[in-house]
C-alpha cells in the first residue's frame, strides 16, 4: 500500500461507493452469443479471473460482456469497462486504456486527461494502493488481448 | 500447539509474560498507517528479536571471515560461530549428530536437495511418492520435477472438510511401491497438526522414507525427529525468529551417508584433480560454496532466544490465542473459518461473505492489521475447499488477544463497506 506508512489511509477513496456497488451487482456479466472475439485475464497474485466477450461491427464496439471471479476493483473495473467502451470505436477505446493506464500508474500524470475518463475516474483512489492497480487494469489488458486475438490468455505477470 | 511426545515440555514455569517478550522485538512497535500495527502474518514469516538483529551485526561487525578455510583470528571465530549454531539447532531438534545437520537456504531449500540428491538417485519407473493435499507448493513442484525426471509416480493422500489428513486414505496409499512420503508437520494454509508419529510408523512399515516439512512447526517450539523417527526434517530460519535465507535439512546419517552431491563447488570436496575428486565429509558434502554465515549465526541467535523461554508456556499462550480467535472469528457474520482440525497451531484461514480475501486484506492492512490473503502457495487446499482464496490470520508468541480483538472488530468495518 502506498502513502507514508506513518499517516492513516481513506480506504473511501479506494472503495467507494459506485466500485462497491459494481463490484456486488456487475453490469454485462454474462456471455456473449455472437461475440467476435474472446480474451482470458489471470492475476496470480489476487486468483482474479476475468473473460471478456465482444462483438466488433465496423471497428466498432458493437457489444461487450464478461464473465468472471475477482475482487471488488477487478470486478468493478471490468463492469464499468463495458458500460464505458459500448458504442466506441476501436481507436477511441484504446486512447481510454491509455488514459485509465496512466491516471493508475504515471505518478506525473497532471490529471488533464481524466475528464475524458467521465466516470471511470473513480478510480483514481487505486493509484494510492500500488499492488492493487493490476486489479483494476486486468480486465483493460484482456479486452485489448480480445481485439486483437480469441484465444489469448493475459496475466498481469507478463502484460501485453 | 498441542504435542505430546514430540514436545520438550520444559521444567521452567511460571506465567508467560507477552509484554516482556513484545519488547525484545523492536518492529512490533511501530505505526502503520497511523494505527498501532497488528502483526498477524506471523506464518509468512516472524518478526526478529533484538537479540537476532545484534548477532548478525555483530557478526559482520566484528568477525566477519569465510570459514572452514583461513587459519588467521577471524576466520576462526566465524567458524566456530558457524559451527556452535549447528550444535544448537542439533539440540533444538533433538538430532543425534551435529553432522546431521546440513545448513540451506530454506526448508524450500532443503526439500530440493532432498528430491535431487536422493530422490533423482533412487527412484526408478513405477516407484511412488506419496504427498497430502494439503502441502505448500515447495513440497509438490520439487516431487513432480523428479518423478518427470525419473519416470516415478505422485500419489497424494487427500484431506476432509476439516482440514485433516484422511488416515485410511493415507494408509491405503502406502504401497511397496512407495519410495519416498513428504508431509508437512504443520500446514501453513490450514493450521493443521499432522501425527506426522503415525505416519513416520506407517510409511516405515511400507519401506518408504519419510521427509517432513516443518517449516510452520518450529516456530511453536522445539521438536524431536529422534522421537518422531523421521528420516529427513526440512525448516526455514526466517518463520522461527532467525533471519531469512537459511535453513536446515536435517537427514538420519544413515540416509545422507547415501545421498550423493545436490551442488558441487568449494568447502564440498576434500580433494580435486582434473582425474578424480574426493568429496567431503557430512555434512559439509552437501554445503557447497561460502554459505550464508551470517544467517547461520542469526539462526543460532533465534535457538538460543526459543530455548530461554518456556516452551510450555508458549504453547498455552498460542493455544489461548487460537481459541479466542476461533471463538471470536466465529461471531462475525458471514465468515467461514477453513481449516478446523482437532490439533491445530495458532493458525486461522477464514473467507468472509463473498468479500474478496485481496479486498479484506487491504482493508485490514488500512487499520494497521497485517495479515496474509491468497492462496498460500497451497492452490489444491484452496480447491479442495472451492475458494480461491482465504484471508489467513497467523499468531505468534507475541501477539496478544488485544491483536485478535482488533482483528474481529475489523472485519464488522470490512462487512460494513461491502454491505
Amino acid at each position: 500500500m502506498g502513502g507514508d506508512p506513518g499517516t492513516e489511509v481513506d480506504l473511501d477513496d479506494l472503495y467507494q461507493q459506485v466500485i462497491v456497488d459494481h463490484s456486488r451487482r456487475p453490469r454485462n456479466f454474462r456471455e456473449l452469443a455472437n461475440a467476435t472475439g474472446s480474451g482470458e485475464g489471470h492475476n496470480p497474485f489476487c486468483g482474479d479471473r476475468v473473460t471478456v466477450y465482444l462483438k466488433v461491427d465496423e471497428r466498432t464496439v458493437a457489444d461487450i460482456s464478461f464473465l468472471g471471479r475477482g475482487c471488488a476493483i477487478c470486478t468493478a473495473s471490468a463492469s464499468m469497462m463495458t458500460e464505458s467502451v459500448k458504442g466506441k470505436s476501436i481507436k477511441e477505446v484504446e486512447a481510454m486504456f491509455g488514459r485509465f493506464h496512466a491516471m493508475l500508474t504515471d505518478a506525473d500524470a497532471d490529471g488533464r486527461d481524466n475528464e475524458a475518463l467521465d466516470k471511470l475516474v473513480v478510480f483514481e483512489g487505486v493509484s494510492r494502493f500500488p499492488v492493487r492497480v493490476k486489479c483494476a487494469t486486468l480486465p483493460w489488458h484482456t479486452m485489448k488481448a480480445a481485439l486483437g486475438s480469441n484465444d489469448q490468455i493475459t496475466t498481469t505477470e507478463d502484460p501485453p | 500447539m498441542s504435542q505430546t511426545s514430540t514436545v520438550d515440555r520444559d521444567a521452567k514455569s511460571g506465567p508467560f509474560d507477552v509484554e516482556r517478550v513484545r519488547r525484545d522485538f523492536p518492529a512490533l512497535h511501530q505505526k502503520v498507517h497511523g494505527r498501532d500495527l497488528v502483526y498477524l502474518d506471523s506464518a509468512a514469516t516472524s518478526q526478529k528479536p533484538q537479540s537476532v538483529i545484534d548477532a548478525v551485526t555483530r557478526y559482520y561487525t566484528e568477525d566477519n571471515a569465510n570459514v572452514h578455510r583461513g587459519l588467521h583470528a577471524l576466520s576462526e571465530r566465524a567458524t566456530a560461530s558457524y559451527e556452535s549454531a549447528r550444535q544448537k539447532v542439533c539440540r533444538f531438534i533433538h538430532a543425534a549428530e551435529t553432522h546431521e545437520i546440513v545448513f540451506v537456504r530454506g526448508a524450500t531449500d532443503g526439500i530440493n536437495l532432498l528430491a535431487q540428491s536422493y530422490g533423482r538417485s533412487r527412484l526408478k519407473p513405477g516407484d511412488e511418492v506419496l504427498i497430502t493435499h494439503m502441502e505448500h507448493h515447495s513440497n509438490i513442484v520439487p516431487w513432480q520435477i523428479v518423478c518427470e525426471q525419473t519416470g516415478a509416480v505422485l500419489r497424494v493422500a487427500p484431506i476432509d472438510d476439516r482440514g485433516e489428513l484422511v488416515m485410511g486414505e493415507f494408509e491405503r496409499l502406502l504401497t511397496d511401491r512407495t519410495r519416498i512420503v513428504a508431509a508437512s508437520h504443520v500446514s501453513n494454509a490450514l493450521g493443521t497438526i499432522n501425527p506426522v508419529e503415525h505416519m513416520v510408523e506407517l510409511a516405515h512399515r511400507a519401506g518408504a522414507i519419510v521427509l517432513l516439512d516443518g517449516a510452520q512447526a518450529v516456530a511453536h517450539g522445539s521438536v524431536d525427529v529422534q522421537s518422531i523417527d523421521c528420516d529427513a526434517y526440512v525448516l526455514s530460519g526466517h518463520k522461527m525468529f532467525g533471519p531469512t535465507g537459511v535453513g536446515v535439512l536435517y537427514g538420519k546419517t544413515s540416509l545422507l551417508e547415501q545421498m550423493p552431491p545436490y551442488q558441487s563447488g568449494g568447502d564440498m570436496i576434500k580433494s580435486v584433480s582434473f582425474q578424480k575428486t574426493t568429496y567431503n565429509d557430512l555434512p559439509y558434502r552437501f554445503e557447497a560454496g561460502t554459505p550464508n554465515i551470517a544467517g547461520v549465526v542469526g539462526l543460532g541467535a533465534a535457538v538460543d532466544y526459543l530455548e530461554a523461554l518456556d516452551t510450555g508456556a508458549v504453547r498455552a499462550h498460542e493455544d489461548d490465542l487460537l481459541e479466542a480467535a476461533t471463538e471470536g472469528l466465529s461471531q462475525v457474520a458471514g465468515l467461514r473459518l477453513i481449516g478446523t482440525a482437532a490439533r491445530k497451531a495458532s493458525v486461522v484461514s477464514f473467507v468472509l461473505d463473498d468479500i474478496h480475501p485481496h479486498d479484506i486484506g487491504t482493508i485490514l492492512d488500512g487499520m494497521g492489521i497485517a495479515v496474509r490473503t491468497g492462496h498460500h502457495c497451497a492452490q489444491p487446499v484452496m480447491e479442495h475447499f472451492d475458494v480461491p482464496a482465504t484471508v489467513r490470520a497467523s499468531m505468534a508468541m507475541y501477539n496478544t488477544r488485544q491483536d485478535v480483538d482488533a482483528l474481529v472488530q475489523a472485519l464488522s468495518k470490512v462487512r460494513e463497506v461491502f454491505a
